[in-house]
């Protein structure tokens, strides 16, 4: 059985000037597998990801035929039960560990707050996982870091304790919305590594939100590609660059390469009819 | 056309002094383009910032043109010749000014005449129509704002331009056009570009030569045919390029 199905995912704001639809009824299914969605800005990948665990505010409206995580229907759930969803059956990891970290609640107290809020642990337990948790994210003194305030940590780094704190619930299914675009290339792959490693080792179900076609796929197994809210192409990560779309060939050879140098890039030409298929 | 030498910037006194760079030398001839890249905090955006004097606590010997450029004072000349683009289009345009104030009022600080012909001439040199001259940066795209943010540049027609990351806030496909028209300018004006970026491929795409920075210095200094071959000796330099060249690896593979 999939860990997540999703069926026709409409996601629309009522504005002045008219309704806005930015996601227009896409589905898929994920597995024990990582899954990346690609898109440029307004793509509608990152409402995708917070349209599945009801994070869009209103007057964003979700519409879907079916939102199933291990079969069991989350759009007939309240919000009671929806918490208990969040975080501790599927999480999430957004872009900035600046904007997501507690600023005046130091690293330990916020992991320990992730950790207690889902299990019914003692506080010394919780601690013992935390430290466990730093370390199984690369964290060398995680002491020192579990006492340490948001801002006395590196962006690197404050990214991993976000990847911690999100996978000490030890949910089915992460969601990772641009989780290194905001890092450096050289921690960027550690970090990903990192979460990488720690998906797998638990059998979890990975949906990794990026611009980076590169990142993409070298990171996932299978690509969804997004254009002006709909899919227009799935395939193989490895295969990316094999591609049929014109879209996606567009955005790949948009990029300039280092082992093939051109004069020119070329310009990605948008065909309205890519808006409408799919 | 642009030399600068044994430069050290830093921030704050006495307990808060920082090093940001120290002694860091280039040169750049007129008409190349030179890229400084480097991770966060390695200090290539503060040698733009100090040249231009928005970084003022720097030693160290700048010449544009053969001209030295002192500390605290840089004649209307100055900001003729030398003009800077930077990161993030979103925050270096006045929201409630319009693209035309924006650019008359940059064409009167330079002095020049005739501003009504040459707004929507600057407006056709990035590729920007005349219906863009009364709108407000609110009403523009990412690429679009980058465009009148170059405009605004070229307006007192400078020599040398520092570009400051300026394609990193855009999507692959803007990032391609704006690539392009920084190209186009540079073939059709004769510029002489240093382009800070934390992307190899990009600085590999527009500049000759470049160096590479780690905290605050510059430890290498590669051409851009020994960086499409890897040919760095400098370990730092080698794992910048080992990072960004996987992506294009498993695409020739695929090939």
């Amino acid at each position: 059985m999939s860990l997540l199905d999703v069926e026709n995912l409409r996601v629309s704001f009522d504005t002045s000037q008219g309704v806005v639809e930015a996601v227009r009824g896409i589905s898929f299914s994920l597995g024990q597998e990582r899954l990346g969605i690609v898109g440029e800005s307004g793509s509608g990948k990152s409402m995708t990801g917070r349209a599945i665990l009801r994070l869009v505010r209103p007057p964003g409206r979700v519409e879907a035929d079916r939102i199933a995580l291990e079969g069991q229907d989350l759009q007939s759930l309240g919000e009671r039960q929806m918490r208990k969803v969040r975080g501790r059956r599927i999480s999430m990891v957004m872009q900035d560990p600046k904007f997501s970290l507690n600023p005046v609640m130091t690293v330990g107290e916020q992991i320990m707050e992730a950790y207690l809020l889902h299990a019914r642990d003692s506080r010394r337990a919780a601690r013992r996982k935390a430290l466990e948790m730093l370390e199984a994210v690369a964290i060398r003194d995680p002491e020192r870091v579990m006492k340490a305030y948001p801002h006395e940590v590196s962006g690197g780094m404050g990214q991993r304790i976000m990847i911690a704190m999100m996978l000490i619930p030890d949910p089915r299914i992460l969601i990772a919305d641009e989780p290194t675009s905001a890092l450096d290339v050289s921690v960027q792959r550690k970090v990903l590594s990192i979460m990488d490693g720690l998906v797998r080792d638990r059998g979890m179900g990975l949906i990794f939100i990026s611009h980076d076609l590169n990142l993409v796929s070298e990171f996932c197994d299978r690509v969804l590609i997004m254009y002006a809210g709909r899919i227009v192409e799935t395939c193989d990560a490895a295969r990316l660059h094999e591609a049929r779309h014109p879209y996606t060939r567009g955005l790949l050879n948009s990029l300039p390469r280092l082992d093939a140098p051109r004069a020119r890039l070329e310009v990605l030409a948008r065909d309205p009819a890519w808006a409408e298929g799919g | 056309m642009l030399e600068v030498d044994g430069m050290n910037v830093w921030f704050g006194a006495g307990a808060t002094h920082v090093d940001a760079v120290q002694g860091a030398s280039f040169f750049v001839g007129r008409g190349e383009s030179f890229g400084l890249v480097g991770e966060s905090g390695s200090g290539k955006s503060t040698i733009l910032r100090a040249i231009t004097g928005l970084a003022p606590g720097w030693s160290g010997r700048v010449e544009v043109d053969g001209k030295p450029v002192y500390r605290d004072r840089r004649d209307r000349a100055f900001h003729k010749r030398v003009q800077m683009v930077f990161q993030d289009p979103y925050a270096s345009l006045h929201p409630r000014h319009s693209v035309d104030r924006v650019l008359s009022e940059t064409l009167r600080l330079h002095g020049m005449d005739a501003i009504d012909r040459r707004v929507p001439q600057l407006l056709e040199d990035v590729g920007l129509g005349p219906k863009f001259r009364f709108r407000y940066p609110h009403q523009l795209s990412g690429g679009q704002r980058q465009r009148v943010a170059i405009a605004r540049a070229l307006a007192g027609e400078p020599e040398l331009l520092l570009l400051d990351e300026p394609t990193s806030a855009l999507d692959v496909s803007v990032q391609a056009e704006i690539l392009n028209l920084l190209a186009d300018l540079r073939g059709e004006r004769g510029l002489t570009y240093v382009m800070v970026s934390h992307d190899l491929a990009v600085v590999g795409h527009l500049c000759q030569r470049l160096a590479v920075m780690q905290s605050g210095r510059i430890v290498e200094m590669l051409d851009v045919e020994q960086l499409r071959r890897g040919r760095a000796e400098h370990p730092y330099s080698r794992a910048l390029i080992a990072a960004s060249v996987s992506g294009g690896r498993t695409a020739r593979a695929a090939e």
